[in-house]
């Protein structure tokens, strides 16, 4: 019966982890702008203009 | 973005081919502007395609066809002069130490993704901005750059060339308002969510007995755990509803927290007394239980528009800085050091900033949204002219008579509608706080019956039924009731075009028995609507007209030139502008004249009002008249409302419409024109004083007095991102055809609240009867406890989308 202090620890630790990771999301403003996110992953920093800048300097 | 060809090119035939800007997607009225194959409507618009172009920015124009605004009205190249004054300047930096800075700015201009692409590729433009982030749901783009390679008036300057100018307003020099969501709130949410899931874990084996064979000193372990995962929720979690009643207690008041406090005081003092006397496991379950869900319903119901602002006055619309004249030359000073006999200069479209005389020049002053007065003011120098009209033509001077917080304007937020508090007022009103009112006594007493009952019959059994009682009795249901269902409400609110300010403001709308409404601006809109009178022109002579009036600055002039755009241009042998009266010209040898009904000869007609203009073709003469256009729809929606509503109109402007729009009103006394800002106001309070609950909807800040006094001040915004008047609700124009509908599902969400209510009842009354019998076992109380929230939240939502559902109104997102 002594894994269930083990479980009982296990099943804390991970919703703590949880826990953790919601209050970090708020804390760094992930729900500020929620359209904003959803289309910043889709757009690439473009290799072209990038390459086009070095040269100009 | 849809490229819709517009009306005015499937009307006329000739220039039905033109092709849209590569920038903007208006179509372009002519073919010169190019860069390779790709067309544009203006110089504006092709400046910002080669700046990009040579920075390799190209890409905004791959994300999103047409991506950008039409920059065919060039911004005066001083008109952010006053940056380079550092003490404005330093009002704006939301950090700065000299080298580095962080700004932030508004930009309306923002609408999709390519905007966001660009808006944070800055830093390719200029090597001085480090880095840039927009926040797309509020609009605002954050700035940081080094102060030593650009200056707060090149990245101003930089945003504006590249066509996102941003709005700067006397209000951004004001104290840093927090709009930030109530991060507290989330905290404490997933807080009590984690210690809820936990002890509902580990309270089953207590639910189940010892069936499942769990020994003694593991069910001793679950309940210290249980306390331990409990602390966190009674002291944090819960800590709002323990303030709020305590508040009310002060002012000796009961509201619904003070009930609830009290069941989680109680249910946690009977846990802790149980687990430390070893007599049982208590109640901590329910407990976080009720805090959670709680939590949940203020969250969801706490929707916030980022974008959109209520409480907005006078300061948001006046700008930040305006150029005196002082011995040693234009200098920019701060809106707010302007003193009386100071000399200011104004541009075109310059907002006048306070009382002033006109010193020098001619001021053409359209005044529509201070007074609702939609034709424009020509004022002669040497006159008074008011805060807050907009200056429209060549540049003037004018002598301060008046401090800012002194004008005419700005003292209307003096009066004392403005003192008061709405929001706690609506708090105050609300049925869910008087039935709470009632709901504790009945408790109360209830509790007391059952103590003495048990104290006389059992003493034994007096304290765990008395307790149990006001456990179960918690109101949580009924809030919960109220919470959901004005979440929902508010959903589809915002879903059909109404952005309310909070979840009071539904029930107050369910209380509306009448409307006023504002002309200039909600019921009409600013496309001018031009009615001809006399001999009908030609195809050729509209040409003739168009070519005439289209150099003159003359708004008559610009109206017709709008009103024949696309007709095509032709030259003309003389061309004259004499002022005050009128263009003479020639074409193709024919005479034409337009101007003044003298200067043009049109004696034979009666226009209804001033605004007139007169063309005249070799003697013939045709008159035209600019009315305001009533937005489309008005009239189903005024019909509609008509049937459950009184209806009023209250209108700065003068009464050339009246005709136009008495058939809408059941008597003609309802019809008010040429009101004040303060009569505006005033008869609102009248009404109220008649004991009516009135919903005022107007636009400008002249009715800002009015929508602050009635019952429901309700904005009517073309675009809910620009400039509104401080008020409990704002109606995206464009869905104005649902407002009835959503009227009546404010009204019905009265009965809504009292179903859920009703079922949330049963549970409590099964619940306490058990309690008061002393039978509730915490397994019972497990059970019951969220069934009848999940229950009460699902009938909640269900039966309020459903109704919307049923009067056509879309439940769900449109993103």
């Amino acid at each position: 019966m002594s894994t269930l202090y083990i479980l009982v620890i296990a099943s804390i630790l991970l919703a703590g982890s949880f826990l953790v990771a919601f209050i970090w999301s708020i804390k760094t403003d992930q729900y500020e702008d929620q359209e904003g996110a959803a289309m910043r992953m889709l757009q690439e920093d473009n290799i072209v203009s990038n390459q086009s800048l070095h040269i100009k300097d | 973005m849809i490229d819709t060809e517009p009306e005015l090119l499937t009307k006329n035939k000739k220039v039905k081919a033109a092709t849209l800007c590569f920038h903007c997607g208006t179509p372009c009225v002519t073919n010169t502007i190019q860069i390779e194959d790709k067309a544009f409507c203006c110089d504006g618009c092709k400046l910002v395609y080669e700046i990009l172009n040579q920075n390799g920015l190209c890409d905004y124009y791959t994300l999103q066809s047409h991506p950008g605004l039409t920059q065919i009205k060039p911004v005066r190249s001083d008109k952010y002069a006053y940056l380079d004054n550092e003490e404005i300047a330093g009002k704006l930096y939301k950090f700065t130490d000299g080298v580095r800075s962080i700004v932030t700015f508004y930009i309306p201009g923002v609408h999709c993704s390519s905007c966001m692409w660009l808006l944070e590729h800055l830093h390719k433009l200029n090597l001085g901005i480090t880095e840039s982030r927009l926040n797309f749901t509020a609009k605002e783009v954050t700035i940081h750059f080094n102060n030593g390679e650009i200056t707060l008036r090149k990245v101003v300057e930089l945003l504006v060339t590249i066509g996102y100018e941003p709005y700067i307003s006397l209000d951004d020099a004001g104290e840093k308002k927090i709009k930030s969501f109530n991060k507290q709130r989330l905290y404490k949410l997933g807080i009590a969510g984690f210690c809820f899931g936990n002890i509902m874990m580990m309270s089953f084996p207590e639910y189940f007995g010892n069936g499942l064979g769990i020994e003694k000193q593991y069910a001793e372990l679950f309940r210290v755990l249980n306390l331990i995962l409990a602390l966190p929720v009674f002291f944090y979690a819960a800590s709002e509803f323990f303030i709020t009643a305590w508040k009310g207690l002060q002012q000796k008041l009961l509201n619904i927290d003070t009930p609830i406090a009290l069941a989680i005081i109680i249910t946690f003092s009977r846990s802790v007394y149980e687990i430390a006397t070893h007599t049982g496991s208590g109640y901590l379950d329910s407990m976080s239980g009720i805090v959670f869900f709680m939590l949940v319903g203020r969250v969801v119901q706490e929707r916030s528009y980022r974008s959109i602002s209520f409480h907005r006055d006078y300061k948001s619309y006046f700008p930040i800085a305006v150029s005196v004249v002082t011995s040693a030359g234009l200098v920019c000073r701060n809106i707010q050091e302007l003193k009386e006999k100071d000399v200011v200069q104004l541009n075109n479209d310059d907002i006048i900033p306070a009382d002033a005389i006109i010193v020098k020049g001619n001021a053409r002053i359209d005044y529509s949204f201070v007074t609702g007065e939609s034709e424009l003011v020509n004022i002669k120098e040497g006159k008074v002219i008011y805060a807050g009209g907009k200056h429209v033509g060549e540049q003037i001077t004018i002598q301060i008579i008046k401090p800012v917080a002194g004008s005419y304007l700005t003292s209307l937020w003096n009066h004392y509608a403005f003192s008061k508090n709405k929001v706690e007022e609506n708090r105050r009103e609300s049925v869910i706080h008087l039935l709470s009112k009632y709901f504790t006594w009945a408790l109360l007493s209830l509790a007391g019956i059952t103590a003495i009952y048990w104290g006389i019959n059992d003493p034994s059994k007096m304290l765990q039924s008395v307790t149990a009682m006001l456990i179960v009795a918690c109101p949580c249901a009924l809030l919960l009731s109220s919470t959901f269902t004005n979440a929902n409400l508010l959903r589809i609110f915002s879903n059909n075009g109404i952005f309310l300010r909070d979840a009071s403001v539904i029930e107050q709308i369910s209380a509306i028995d009448h409307i006023v409404f504002d002309k200039t601006g909600t019921l009409t809109h600013g496309n001018d609507d031009v009615v001809t009178q006399g001999s009908e022109l030609s195809e050729q002579e509209k040409t003739w007209v168009y070519s005439v009036v289209r150099s003159s600055k003359h708004p008559y002039s610009q109206m017709l030139a709008r009103h024949f755009a696309g007709t095509g241009i032709v030259d003309t042998t003389y061309w004259l502008e004499i002022p005050g009266k009128g263009l003479h010209a020639e074409i193709e040898g024919h005479k034409i004249k337009v101007g003044s009904k003298i200067f043009a000869g049109g004696d034979a007609y009666q226009p209804t009002d001033t605004a007139a203009v007169y063309v005249n073709i070799d003697g013939k003469v045709t008159m035209f008249q600019v009315l305001p256009a009533l937005r489309s729809n008005v009239p189903q929606i005024m019909a509609s409302l008509n049937k459950n509503y009184k209806l009023s109109l209250l209108s700065g402007d003068n009464n050339r419409q009246q005709k136009e729009l008495e058939p809408f009103f059941s008597s003609k006394n309802a019809l008010h024109f040429e009101q004040k800002p303060i009569d505006k106001l005033n008869y609102i309070e009248a009404l109220q004083k008649g004991n009516e609950k009135v919903m005022m909807i107007g636009d400008g800040l002249n009715d800002a007095g009015a929508l602050q006094q009635s019952n429901v001040g309700v904005t009517l915004a073309d675009d809910v991102n620009t400039f509104t008047p401080s008020c409990d609700a704002i109606i995206d124009a464009r869905q104005l055809r649902k407002f009835p509908a959503l009227m009546r599902l404010a009204r019905r969400s009265g009965l809504l609240i009292s179903m859920s209510f009703g079922v949330s009842l049963l549970y409590n009354v099964v619940g306490l009867s058990l309690a008061m019998q002393g039978l509730m076992k915490p397994v019972l109380a497990a059970i019951l406890m969220p069934c009848s929230t999940l229950s009460i939240v699902l009938i909640a939502w269900g039966i309020s989308s459903l109704m919307a559902y049923r009067m056509g109104l879309s439940v769900k997102s449109a993103s």
